[in-house]
């Protein structure tokens, strides 16, 4: 009953990775940009939501209101100032200047806040620790449940948008060919801009839910975007599903690591993750030497 | 006022030139084929007018008006649409997502997706099926038809024949004939001789980035267009941009 009240809260987990990697994975797929400043900017959202709760007394969910549009914001003057212009320099500059910008958002945010940590848990009353308990041994946490939900519908929308709207074409065609969308009248720059955005609203989502669910300092970014990365490379870069199968395979993992020792917490998903990435590799040499054995037959 | 002017147009890849200060003008409904060898600069120029290939000089207008440095979607919008070289068709998209996607430039017209599944046929029953999936007069087919949804003033035809079949080919440009009918300014960009000279009502013939032969397909012989496409007649013949 342990391993299978284990299992429940990893796929709860997960939910909350998929949400994280969820606007990694878009920028990915869209622009082939790593964002190394997802996880700090996810932090800057935290923070607007915990002003806001703290120094206005608004509640988490409705300042998501305010927050989200900022973060759109953001992600448009992002694109626009930061990787628009670094992506120019060529693949690696749009790391480095992201990596660059997480640096000062980490350091702006502990020269206003200090390095104490905040939660967004107080001024939600109860919801961060109440559960359903389904037997004697197994509970499901009711804010668990809420952020799962609020990833399978994330992604859905993501995925709904990207198939039947003009603008998800527009993103899909962009991400494709850009040089060619401009040829059917798609104004990439916009497109870029827009997707952008709607990255980083999905990263304000992902604030708000680790601000709910733990505490976080200024410096808590790069841990989320170690997850971010690691639920977004397991489930496929750039697969919207497949983030979400990403992040419950990572959440799984990490919770039956933690039954074993409590350092298996980490070691389990790091171990899960590089797992993935060595059968990837050597599936993807077996699948070229059979294509090479292939040719090799029809050649002779 | 003619559909549309280039004026001493040249473009560059590097330091080379492409395309060396050529000038045409083409009246509503005309189709004209440019013709030469591969490096003349016929995609180039073609791509330079669409505005997917900065300009270095020279300027564009279409139906009078200057393009300036209108770039690709903007040019689009205005009525110049490009079938580029080797189809570049969304490959992850549907039939009909190319379709849709094109049709999205905001220009009313003749052309829908029915409009385009008429035309042509052999889309009707793949309009859902990936843009990957189809063969290449298919994906041909799709090209046009995703150009033709935005509705052009100016349709740019780069290479349609390429690869294809031979009878892949024919359906294309017995569907190019209703493009043509239908009042369409065109340039066709073709190896094809006998196809150019047969389609188009003028035809230019380029070498190395310049216009070395000009005239009515009606008035041109092959051995002429070949003297030209070969560089056997460098005397650049009277009205043809030096």
């Amino acid at each position: 009953m342990i391993l299978v009240n284990q299992i429940i809260q990893g796929i709860l987990l997960g939910g909350y990775y998929a949400l994280i990697a969820c606007g990694l994975s878009f920028m990915f797929g869209v622009m082939r940009i790593i964002n190394l400043a997802h996880g700090a900017l996810a932090i800057l959202a935290a923070y607007g939501l915990f002003v806001l709760a703290d120094t206005y007394e608004i509640s988490p969910f409705l300042a998501l209101i305010v927050v989200l549009p900022a973060m759109a914001a953001i992600g448009w003057l992002l694109q626009r100032g930061i990787l628009e212009r670094s992506a120019r320099g060529g693949v690696l500059t749009p790391i480095l200047s992201t990596f660059g910008l997480a640096i000062v958002i980490e350091n702006l945010l502990f020269q206003r806040f200090g390095a104490d940590t905040r939660s967004l848990a107080p001024f939600v009353d109860t919801l961060s620790y109440d559960s359903w308990s389904l037997t004697e041994d197994i509970g499901v946490g009711k804010l668990a449940a809420l952020i799962l939900l609020a990833a399978v519908v994330e992604l859905g929308g993501l995925q709904l948008l990207l198939q039947h709207t003009q603008i998800g074409c527009a993103i899909r065609a962009t991400a494709e060919d850009a040089d060619t969308a401009g040829l059917v009248g798609v104004d990439a720059r916009f497109v870029k801009g827009v997707a952008t955005a709607i990255a980083m609203v999905t990263v304000g989502v992902a604030g708000a839910a680790l601000a709910l669910r733990a505490t976080f300092d200024p410096y808590a970014g790069p841990m989320q975007l170690i997850f971010a990365f690691e639920a977004t490379v397991i489930g496929g870069a750039g697969s919207l599903w497949g983030t979400l199968i990403g992040g419950i395979i990572l959440g799984v993992a990490q919770s039956l690591g933690a039954q074993v020792s409590p350092q298996g917490f980490f070691l389990a998903g790091h171990g899960v993750f590089l797992a993935i990435i060595l059968i990837r590799v050597f599936a993807s040499e077996g699948a070229l030497q059979a294509r090479f054995a292939a040719l090799t037959r029809r050649s002779s | 006022m003619s559909a549309l002017q280039v004026d001493n147009l040249v473009a560059r890849h590097g330091l080379l030139q492409a395309v060396r200060g050529v000038s045409f003008r083409m009246e509503k409904g005309e189709t004209l084929a440019l013709v030469g060898a591969n490096g003349a600069g016929k995609t180039t120029l073609l791509r330079a007018i669409a505005g997917a290939h900065p300009l270095h000089s020279g300027r564009v207008f279409l139906d009078g008006a200057d393009l300036g440095a209108a770039r690709a979607h903007e040019r689009t919008r205005r009525g110049v649409a490009l079938v580029p070289e080797g189809r570049r068709l969304f490959a992850g998209m549907s039939v009909e997502d190319n379709l849709r996607l094109a049709g999205g430039v905001g220009r009313s017209g003749l052309w829908t997706i029915d409009t385009v599944l008429e035309t042509f046929p052999n889309l009707k029953a793949r309009r859902k099926a990936l843009a990957a999936s189809l063969s290449g007069g298919e994906q041909q087919a799709a090209a046009i038809g995703r150009a033709l949804m935005t509705n052009p003033e100016v349709l740019l035809l780069d290479e349609v024949s390429l690869g294809l079949s031979p009878v892949a080919v024919e359906r294309v440009y017995s569907s190019l004939e209703t493009l043509m009918r239908s009042g369409v300014t065109i340039v066709l960009v073709e190896q094809d001789l006998n196809r150019a000279l047969r389609v188009a009502s003028r035809v230019i013939c380029m070498l190395e980035g310049r216009f070395v032969a000009e005239g009515k397909a009606s008035e041109m012989t092959r051995e002429e267009i070949t003297a030209a496409y070969f560089g056997l007649n460098r005397a650049a013949p009277a009205g043809v941009s030096p």
